[in-house]
């Protein structure tokens, strides 16, 4: 006797059922009028370039939630081995743990080679990572750092996709700061003129770009030295209120004033030792 | 047949792609464009290879979401030489279109590419075989695929001729390409060809101010 229906076997890896089931379950909730909360993102201009000696990593500083500014002074260039760092945008929990992730488990690799780990295999880590999520994990990353082959740079898109590229811009504000790079980028430049240059984009994304502000952080690696620089560029100073707004004592009449003791008695008291070691 | 994903919406960055293979007499000329773009609006790199090398004399092209691409050509790498060191022998082009297709087919849900694989072999000489979306695989002389396909199958079809010599297929794939990458607003930047023989394999990079001009204003 035939089978109605041919049984599937379980198939490996990850199901994004319930990740259908959320995208349902908002689009009803908005028919309603209200909205989910939306996770913390970092509208971002995040950008990396390499000139003669290593990279220039460069990140704005303002991490948004929906429209309102959660962060104005944040950090988004993160650590992911001494001679590896790596910027990242999208959302701000996914770049944060999937950056420390990779980290971890970059130590552990380079002391099991007993070598200094190196670009190449940060991006592959990272890039294998991302598409199991299958772009889920909304981090999109740019990755520099100098290694015994050179300096290397890599632009990591959510789904999975990798760049290996000269320069490199990612986040919402990407366009102006590509702009930027696209004008004045040539290759074997010098530290300063470097600098200069990722401090150009990344002010390009902060004025032109809402979901970019506040300051410039900057990170040079070099074979055998990293400089962060944090901030690098107070692009946006809080600024001085020119008037006095405080009221004088005396300006708000006293009509009446009445005193009304508490009498309260002490009925235990009770001492508790707390180990503060 | 590629224009089934060019109009669904493609994930991330997307290879938006013209890539297309020829047979020749005494070898294969595999070829691409060099544009990613995100969301048909951005184009996220100028300079991408879309032609992967699987193998010493077996190249494939990619198309569709650039993720995957990468994810399945990486994991068809692996399986050829571990094949071809089992076999004690190069691998055959059928063998590494087979790895592809089996990636596809069975994952058909998740994935969203398509690939062109061409090389040489012992055995049946220069071939072309073309997997697309779904997994399946075919061989043909010759084909073309991609978004920007569509604006050049009736130039194909017209100037294909069997047993070309290799210059005649180098100048028909550089045309053809030029010719979409004119048309079509995803493919763009260079033109990547590789042409695999029995001697062994040469890639020839035309840049855009090199390409021939097609009534261009």
């Amino acid at each position: 006797m035939a089978t109605l229906s041919v049984c599937r076997p379980p198939v490996g890896g990850f199901s994004f059922e319930n990740c259908k089931r959320n995208a349902v379950l908002e689009n009803e909730v908005s028919k309603l009028g209200c909205n989910l909360p939306a996770a913390r993102k970092t509208g971002t201009t995040i950008c990396g370039v390499v000139f003669k000696d290593g990279i220039v990593l460069g990140a704005d500083t303002r991490a948004t939630e929906g429209m309102v500014v959660a962060d104005k002074n944040c950090s988004k260039i993160h650590y992911i081995s001494p001679n590896i760092y790596c910027c990242g945008a999208g959302t701000a929990a996914d770049t944060e743990m999937t950056t420390q992730i990779i980290s971890s488990n970059l130590e552990l690799h380079s002391l099991s080679t007993g070598r200094l780990p190196r670009v190449a295999t940060a991006n592959r880590m990272l890039k294998q990572m991302l598409f199991r999520y299958q772009g889920y994990i909304g981090a999109a990353l740019v990755l520099g750092g100098v290694d015994c082959m050179g300096p290397h740079l890599y632009s990591i898109y959510p789904h999975g996709s990798t760049d290996k590229l000269p320069y490199v811009t990612m986040g919402s504000g990407s366009l102006a700061a590509m702009a930027v790079f696209e004008d004045r980028y040539k290759p074997d430049m010098e530290e300063e003129e470097a600098k200069q240059l990722v401090r150009d984009a990344i002010a390009a994304g902060i004025f032109n770009d809402l979901g970019s502000g506040s300051n410039v952080d900057l990170c040079v690696i070099m074979k055998g030295k990293v400089d962060y620089l944090r901030p690098h560029d107070e692009a946006n100073k809080k600024g001085v209120r020119t008037g006095e707004y405080k009221y004088k004592r005396g300006t708000t009449g006293v009509l009446s004033k009445t005193v009304t003791p508490l009498d309260l008695d002490v009925v235990e008291e009770t001492v508790q030792t707390m180990d503060t070691s | 047949m590629e224009k089934h994903y060019a109009d669904s919406q493609t994930k991330g960055v997307s290879t938006g792609t013209t890539i297309l293979a020829v047979t020749f007499d005494g070898g294969v000329i595999i070829g691409s464009d060099s544009r990613a773009s995100i969301g048909g609006e951005y184009v996220s790199s100028k300079t991408i290879n879309k032609l992967i090398q699987l193998h010493d004399q077996i190249f494939c092209c990619i198309a569709g979401s650039l993720a995957d691409a990468q994810a399945i050509t990486k994991a068809a790498k692996f399986h050829l030489s571990f094949h071809s060191v089992q076999m004690e022998n190069p691998p055959l082009v059928m063998a590494a279109a087979s790895v592809l297709k089996e990636l596809c087919y069975k994952n058909k849900e998740e994935l969203q590419a398509g690939f062109i694989t061409a090389g040489w072999d012992r055995k049946k000489g220069p071939q072309v075989y073309v997997v697309s979306l779904g997994g399946m695989l075919i061989s043909q002389p010759f084909t073309i695929a991609g978004s920007g396909s569509t604006f050049i199958y009736g130039y194909t079809d017209a100037k294909y001729k069997p047993n070309m010599t290799r210059e005649e297929c180098q100048q028909f794939a550089i045309n053809a390409l030029t010719l979409a990458m004119g048309r079509d607003n995803v493919s763009g930047g260079v033109v990547h060809l590789v042409v695999i023989t029995e001697k062994g394999v040469e890639h020839v990079v035309v840049p855009g101010d090199k390409l021939p001009k097609f009534h261009d204003e």
